[in-house]
């Protein structure tokens, strides 16, 4: 899993069948002092996540799938958390 | 998933027969502030996308999802067209 910020929201009519209903963020992954790491991308929500909150993404198949509710959507990424704190050793 | 604009269409007419009536896509994958990021890419078409359009598509195993209960030997699909998207940083 990675920690990422959500940063936007997509709006999709016409999409596959089992991504009915699912709500469609942007997200950029985040090292941990907090730096955009890589390309923002696309995840559906599974924890109610809102723009500007810190949540915790899925990156695979089968994971993200769940979070839809549906076996063998074409998916790949999924927030599954919002991130309260993160405690780094010193 | 991943954002990119369909910027040209690709014919091959000897193919896998798993890809028979599958539309091949050229895609530029975007940053959410419509600059490219990195390379171009063909996918397969699961929505019914065109050229010029803004779409969303899924990389890896799952992309031959759309297509059960055939499984094309494809590592990306369009899977969403976009309406609209909004940033706010």
């Amino acid at each position: 899993m990675q920690i990422a910020r959500v940063v936007g929201t997509v709006v999709s009519t016409k999409k596959h069948r089992k991504f009915e209903g699912a709500k469609l963020m942007l997200v950029q992954p985040l090292n941990v002092d907090d730096t955009p790491r890589g390309a923002a991308l696309l995840a559906v929500d599974g924890a109610g996540a809102g723009v500007h909150e810190k949540v915790l993404v899925v990156l695979e198949g089968r994971a993200a799938g769940e979070v839809l509710g549906a076996k063998g959507a074409p998916v790949d990424a999924a927030i599954i958390g919002i991130v309260d704190e993160v405690d780094l050793a010193p | 998933m991943q954002l990119a604009r369909v910027i040209g269409d690709i014919v091959a007419t000897r193919k896998d027969e798993a890809l028979d009536g599958i539309k091949l896509l050229l895609l530029q994958p975007l940053t959410p502030d419509r600059q490219a990021a990195g390379r171009p890419l063909v996918a397969v078409d699961a929505v019914g996308a065109g050229v010029g359009e803004e779409v969303f598509f899924v990389r890896g195993k799952e992309a031959s999802f759309p297509f059960h209960p055939v499984e094309p030997p494809v590592d990306a699909s369009i899977v969403g067209i976009i309406d609209h998207w909004d940033v706010e940083r």
